[in-house]
C-alpha cells in the first residue's frame, strides 16, 4: 500500500483542515482572552481608581487553574473527582509550611523559608504525588464509586491539616506566609507606571546568591500577583493542550470512552490512570503555592468540599474536555459568585428607588427589605443560574469539539436508522 | 511450531467454568473459525488469548512465547490485535482518531500512514465517513471500523470475534470477503462466528466448541459436509 501515488495522499487533508477550523475558534477565545487579561488591569485601575479588581481577578485565575487540572482528570481521562480541593490544599500547605515561622513552633523547632518559586515545583510534585496516591486504591472503581471515594479524600485531607495542630496550626491557620520575591531587574514595566504598584527597592538576599543584592517582593502587590497568575495559567494552557494532543492524551480519551476497548488496544490501563490523577493534581499544587503566598493566610477551612464542587462546577458548565471552555466557565463561575451575587443586594436595592418602588425597601414585620430579602435568595438564585445555563448548553459553554459533534450527529443519525430500517 | 497454540485451556469466570482443556493451533497465514451457540466459550477464548482473561490451567503460546500470563497491552505489541465482541468503538470519538487508537502500540508514523491507507483501501466506506464520531456510524460501518481499528495494529493475528452480528445480508458478504482479503494480504485471521455456514466457507480450519469443550474440528469444507454440524448450526 505504500506504493500507491503521492496524490491520493491528499486524502488525508480535509480532516486536517476540519480541525483546524474547530480550533480557530479556539484561537479566537484565547486572542480575545489575551486582550481582556491585558486590558483589564489598565481599564480597572483607570476606573476605579483601585487595584481591589485587579486582586479579584488574581485570585479567580486561581480558580482558572483549578478547573484546567480538573479538566485533565474529569474531562479528558472521565474520572470524577469529588475531592480536587484536597491537592488544592496540599500545595497551599506545603508552600505555607515551609515559607513562614510556622515550624518555629512546631516540633521541628525550626522555621523555614524556602523560596516561592523553588516551593512552587514543589508544591507541585507532592501534589502529584498525593495524586497517584490516591489514584492507586481507585484504580478499579469507576464513576460513581471512584466519585465516592475521592470524595472521602477531599474531606480528610483538610480534616488533617486541622487536626495536625502541632505542625499546621490547625484552626489558627498559617499566617505571615512570606512573599515572593525577584532579583530586581525583572521587576519590569508594570511595577513603575504612575506609583499604582509598589515598586520597593530594598536589600535582600535571594537564595541562589551569597551577598546581599537588590530585590523586589511582591509584598501582596495585586498586579504581580495578576501578571504571575497570568504566566502560570498560559504555562498550564500550553502544557495541557500539548498533552491533550499527545499519545497519553489520547489514551486517556480512550479510556474515557471504554476502558476494555482501551486496554485491547494496548494501553496500559493502570498508568495511564495514574497519570491522570497525578498531572491533574500537579496543576492544584500549582495553584495551591500561588493561593498561599497571595493570600498570606492558609487555613483548612479555605478547602473544604465547597471549593471541589465550584471548580467542579466550572469545568462542566464551561465544557467539559475543552480546555478555552473551562477558562471562560471558570471566570464566569467566579464573577457570579464573588462579584454578581454580593453585589446583588444593594444592585436590587437602588433599582427598587430607581422605579418608584422604593417603599419596598423599607423593612416592615416579616420582611426584611428588598435587599436583606435577596441576600437571603442568594443561594437560590445561584442554584437558579446554574440549572438555567446547563438547560439551555447541557454541553457546556464551549463544548469540546467531539461533543458538540455527537450532538449534530445525533438527528442526523436517528433519520439515517429510519431509513436503513425501511430499507431492510 | 505454529504461530498461535492455545493448550489445555481451563478458564473461569468465578465459580463457573467457561473453558475445558481447550486445544486450539493456528498456522501462520490461515483463516481458523471458531463456530459454536451462544455461551460455548467462543468469546472467552479470544479474551483468554488477549489476555483480557487468564487461565486456571493450560498455557497459551504465541510465535513460540508464552504469553499465558502476560498483560494485554503487550500482547498487542507482539502482534495480535482483535476487533472485540460488540465491536467496542470508542463512540465520541472520529472515525480517524479510532484508527489511530488501534495503532497506538506502534511509533512508526510512515507506516501507521500507510496503514491507514489500507484501511481506507479496504473500507472505502470509512474514508467518506472519516471525521464522523464512530458513535454515529451505521452497524456494517461500525464493524468496518473495528476490523480497520484491529488492523491498524498491524497484527500477525487478528481476532475477529462476531463480524456479523446484526448485520444485513448484504453487508455480512462484504465483511468475509474484506476478512479473505486480508488474509490474502498475510494476515491470519482467527474467527468467532455464530453464522456457521459464513464462517466455514472462508475458514480453512474451524474448530466447534459445544459448552467450554472441543466437540469437533477439521478444516471449513469437511465441517460444512459433516451431518452433525449441519443439524446443529446450519439447520439443515
Amino acid at each position: 500500500m505504500s506504493t500507491r501515488p503521492a496524490g491520493k495522499r491528499r486524502s488525508l487533508l480535509p480532516p486536517i483542515r476540519f480541525r483546524e477550523r474547530m480550533r480557530d475558534r479556539d484561537t479566537a477565545i484565547y486572542g480575545v482572552l489575551i486582550i481582556i487579561a491585558l486590558i483589564f488591569p489598565l481599564a480597572t485601575i483607570f476606573a476605579t481608581d483601585s487595584t481591589f479588581l485587579v486582586s479579584q481577578a488574581g485570585h479567580a485565575g486561581t480558580f482558572v487553574l483549578l478547573a484546567i487540572g480538573l479538566n485533565v482528570v474529569v474531562g479528558f481521562a472521565g474520572l470524577l473527582d469529588l475531592g480536587y480541593a484536597a491537592f488544592f490544599a496540599i500545595g497551599a500547605y506545603t508552600y505555607a509550611l515551609f515559607a513562614s515561622a510556622q515550624l518555629q513552633a512546631s516540633p521541628a523547632h525550626h522555621a523555614y523559608h524556602l523560596p516561592f518559586w523553588l516551593m512552587m515545583f514543589v508544591a507541585l510534585f507532592v501534589a502529584a504525588a498525593f495524586g497517584a496516591v490516591l489514584g492507586f486504591p481507585t484504580l478499579r472503581l469507576r464513576g460513581d464509586y471512584l466519585a465516592i471515594v475521592t470524595l472521602g479524600f477531599g474531606e480528610i485531607v483538610p480534616q488533617l491539616f486541622f487536626n495536625f495542630d502541632q505542625w499546621t496550626g490547625g484552626i489558627n491557620a498559617i499566617g505571615g506566609i512570606d512573599q515572593p520575591s525577584l532579583p530586581a531587574w525583572i521587576t519590569g514595566p508594570w511595577a513603575g507606571a504612575n506609583g499604582i504598584a509598589i515598586l520597593q527597592n530594598f536589600t535582600c538576599k535571594p537564595f541562589w546568591a551569597s551577598s546581599a543584592a537588590p530585590c523586589y517582593s511582591f509584598s501582596f502587590d495585586p498586579i504581580a500577583y495578576y501578571v504571575l497568575v497570568l504566566i502560570l495559567i498560559v504555562a498550564a494552557v500550553i502544557l495541557v493542550t500539548n498533552l491533550h494532543r499527545s499519545r497519553l492524551g489520547r489514551a486517556w480519551m480512550a479510556i474515557r470512552e471504554d476502558e476494555v476497548a482501551a486496554a485491547a488496544m494496548g494501553i496500559n490501563t493502570v498508568t495511564t490512570k495514574l497519570l491522570a490523577f497525578a498531572i491533574g493534581a500537579s496543576f492544584s499544587g500549582f495553584a495551591g503555592a500561588y493561593y498561599g503566598a497571595s493570600f498570606g493566610l492558609v487555613s483548612p477551612d479555605q478547602f473544604y468540599f465547597v471549593v471541589s464542587i465550584t471548580v467542579l462546577v466550572m469545568v462542566v458548565l464551561g465544557g467539559m474536555g475543552n480546555i478555552t471552555g473551562v477558562i471562560v466557565g471558570a471566570i464566569i463561575i467566579y464573577f457570579v459568585l464573588n462579584s454578581l451575587l454580593p453585589s446583588l443586594p444593594s444592585t436590587v436595592e437602588s433599582f427598587a428607588s430607581n422605579i418608584g418602588l422604593g417603599f419596598l425597601n423599607d423593612r416592615n414585620g416579616d420582611w426584611p427589605g428588598l435587599a436583606g430579602e435577596t441576600q437571603r435568595l442568594q443561594f437560590l438564585l445561584y442554584g437558579l443560574i446554574l440549572v438555567l445555563m446547563m438547560l439551555l448548553r447541557p454541553q457546556g459553554i464551549f463544548p469540546s469539539r467531539v461533543r458538540e459533534q455527537e450532538l449534530k450527529h445525533a438527528a442526523v443519525q436517528e433519520e439515517e436508522a429510519v431509513v436503513e430500517m425501511t430499507h431492510a | 511450531m505454529a504461530l498461535l497454540e492455545f493448550e489445555g485451556v481451563d478458564a473461569f469466570y468465578g465459580r463457573i467454568q467457561a473453558l475445558r482443556k481447550v486445544s486450539i493451533s493456528v498456522e501462520k497465514g490461515e483463516v481458523v473459525a471458531l463456530i459454536g451457540s451462544n455461551g460455548a466459550g467462543k468469546t472467552t477464548t479470544l479474551r483468554t488469548i488477549s489476555g483480557l482473561m487468564h487461565p486456571t490451567n493450560g498455557t497459551v503460546m504465541f510465535d513460540g512465547r508464552d504469553i499465558t500470563h502476560t498483560r494485554p497491552s503487550r500482547i498487542v505489541e507482539l502482534g495480535i490485535s482483535q476487533s472485540p465482541e460488540g465491536r467496542r468503538l470508542f463512540p465520541r470519538m472520529s472515525v480517524v482518531d479510532n484508527l489511530f487508537m488501534g495503532a497506538y502500540s506502534r511509533n512508526d508514523r510512515p507506516g501507521i500512514a500507510s496503514d491507514m491507507e489500507r484501511v481506507f483501501t479496504l473500507f472505502p466506506r470509512l474514508l467518506e465517513r472519516r471525521t464522523q464520531i464512530a458513535g454515529t456510524l451505521s452497524g456494517g460501518e461500525q464493524q468496518m471500523l473495528a476490523m480497520g481499528r484491529a488492523l491498524m495494529a498491524r497484527p500477525k493475528v487478528m481476532m475477529l470475534d462476531e463480524p456479523s452480528l446484526g448485520l444485513a445480508p448484504i453487508l455480512i458478504e462484504t465483511i468475509f470477503s474484506i476478512v479473505r482479503e486480508i488474509n490474502s494480504q498475510g494476515t491470519t485471521v482467527l474467527l468467532v462466528e455464530q453464522n456457521a455456514h459464513k464462517a466455514l466457507e472462508v475458514a480453512n480450519r474451524a474448530y466447534v466448541l459445544e459448552t467450554g469443550v472441543i466437540a469437533q474440528q477439521g478444516t471449513g469444507r469437511d465441517l460444512l459436509a459433516s451431518e452433525e454440524v449441519q443439524k446443529a448450526y446450519l439447520g439443515m
